[in-house]
């Protein structure tokens, strides 16, 4: 008998020790024991809806005011890259109609700015960007867009990465992985992409001792033609309670 | 073995087969990728550039007495710095944790050192932070308490020490809360510094690393001291009004002094209404521009 119940125990504090055995929590992935899968918006582990303003305490002179021609600190370029970057001239850009080139996928998310996050079915999250008045639409469930020509914002795929204490789900991950993208700049200062590019995110959420929450973005470019080893930056945000901040405003080439 | 035995002794290797819960292996040698800031953590930010900076008026007349000569004091050559210098610094990470050996829970994450910083032992056995009152060192005292697999360290009794190193100082009151969130083979630390003496927001940096193979030190060369020019028992600095950098920004890059000069505001997109008329695309990179061949200072 003392020895079935330390053997119940054991078996017990082993199952403990496997979260994967768990029913799941808040955006678990079903609607209860044995029911259908949630939808990926009702199984959000994170709620990034909402308004969230660019906090630049990085890469201020790159992202703040254009760089001058030539300044490509902490860009791994390739000598094909630094060769098209030298010829970029802010003039001709501007006359070029082609305003856009570092507001693509790659780069949005360093622009400063607001972003507005928003569900627009079960399975598609949009964000908006004030600046350069982008829109990204990240597909779960598998979900592909339309087959098309290659895009500023390209093609972005989403899934949840789920945080789970034990089995409960206390947070998670946006993961996003973007494919289909035409080429433009990392930088305002001609760093260019190519249409070869791929773009792989993470999104998370960090609570502070003070109570704001910040949206953090891990960004990785992969660019076999022009960068010599992927491109990792993290970028940051605030949310905001409102969009008093909001203030859409067209694509620059030079400002 | 007794079917009993065994039973308990399966139950057991299966519950020791797997991670305790709501943690995650952050151990290894963490490469820093500095592709950001690379210029402020690499060879240092240029003097006088506290753009994005939130600190009050009085961390930016502090900041403004701060002459880089001062690292070249006898007394200060081997300055070391707090845990802020994990952020500011461009050096890469070394994570290891240490267990109870009679129970085998994790009693403290440890990051390694480099040359100008202690390690950081993140205490993850409960134990409470000192009294308000207990003597401050660089190193500080750190927690850690994991959410999931999200592990956040929370610092405090650090010394004086800096924010950007150009001068620009955060106080013993200031505290660090340090986020590690690991996706796979790439780690994201997202670092707060809150500082009720020279901040007016906290202080937000975040940094990336790639899971290595090639081992990290967990120590730099030692420091040496030698004579840099500043002879022992001057301090230099800059008196109020005389400090020569103050348009060094404007200078090199066309920033108007006012962005520079720092503050909350300068953080945020609506700064650049603010200066927008003032600015004009300098004709070419000077110095410190990055790309393969170009020239690099400080």
């Amino acid at each position: 008998m003392r020895f079935g119940r330390f053997g119940i125990f054991a078996v017990g504090i082993s199952l403990l020790a496997q979260p994967a055995l768990f029913a799941q929590g808040r955006g678990g992935g079903r609607g209860g024991r044995g029911g259908p899968p949630q939808s990926p918006k009702a199984a959000a582990p994170i709620d990034l809806t909402g308004y969230w303003v660019s906090v630049v305490t990085e890469d201020w002179r790159y992202r703040m005011v254009t760089p001058a021609p030539g300044d490509y600190q902490g860009v791994p370029m390739t000598q094909a890259a630094v060769k098209i970057a030298d010829a970029w001239d802010p003039a001709k850009e501007e006359a070029s109609g082609e305003p856009c080139k570092s507001y693509g996928a790659p780069a949005i998310l360093r622009v400063p700015g607001n972003l507005h996050f928003s569900w627009t079915d079960d399975n598609t999250l949009q964000m908006e960007t004030d600046a350069g008045k982008q829109t990204r639409t990240f597909h779960f469930g598998g979900g592909k867009a339309p087959e098309g020509p290659h895009t500023l914002q390209g093609n972005s795929v989403a899934s949840w990465e789920m945080n789970r204490d034990g089995g409960r789900v206390v947070g998670g991950t946006m993961k996003v992985e973007t494919t289909d993208l035409k080429a433009g700049f990392l930088r305002k200062n001609g760093v260019p992409y190519s249409d070869n590019t791929t773009v792989t995110e993470y999104y998370d959420m960090v609570t502070e001792r003070n109570g704001d929450t910040l949206l953090v973005v891990t960004t990785v470019t992969t660019d076999p033609m022009y960068l010599r080893e992927p491109f990792i930056i993290s970028t940051h945000f605030k949310k905001m309670p409102d969009n008093k901040l909001w203030k859409p405003s067209e694509c620059s080439a030079k400002w | 073995m007794t079917p009993t035995k065994a039973i308990i002794s399966a139950a057991a290797l299966l519950a020791l087969s797997f991670p305790a819960l709501a943690e995650i292996d952050l151990s290894g040698s963490w490469s820093a990728k500095n592709h950001e800031d690379a210029m402020e953590r690499g060879a240092g930010p240029n003097p006088d550039d506290w753009a994005g900076l939130p600190f009050n008026e009085y961390g930016r007349a502090k900041a403004l007495a701060f002459s880089q000569s001062t690292i070249s004091m006898p007394e200060r050559t081997c300055w070391f710095q707090t845990q802020w210098h994990v952020a500011a610094g461009p050096f890469s990470l070394r994570i290891w944790s240490e267990q109870d050996p009679v129970t085998g829970k994790t009693l403290a994450w440890i990051l390694g050192g480099w040359e100008t910083r202690a390690p950081m032992t993140i205490w993850m056995d409960g134990r409470p932070h000192p009294s308000k009152n207990a003597p401050h060192d660089q190193t500080g005292f750190t927690t850690g308490e994991w959410k999931g697999n999200v592990l956040t360290a929370y610092t405090t009794h650090i010394k004086t020490g800096y924010m950007r190193r150009n001068g620009a100082a955060s106080s013993d009151e200031a505290t660090i809360t340090t986020t590690f969130m690991r996706h796979g083979d790439m780690m994201t630390l997202t670092l707060v510094m809150e500082d009720p003496v020279y901040l007016t927001e906290p202080y937000i940096l975040t940094r990336s690393y790639m899971l290595s193979e090639q081992p990290v030190a967990v120590a730099g060369p030692p420091c040496l001291v030698g004579y840099e020019g500043v002879e022992s028992g001057r301090v230099p600095h800059y008196l109020p009004g005389k400090n020569p950098f103050v348009d060094e920004m404007d200078r090199l890059y066309h920033i108007p002094r006012e962005a520079a000069m720092g503050g909350a505001e300068t953080m945020y997109p609506a700064f650049r209404d603010k200066i927008k008329d003032k600015f004009t695309i300098p004709a070419k990179c000077k110095i410190n521009c990055g790309a393969p061949g170009a020239p690099q200072a400080n």
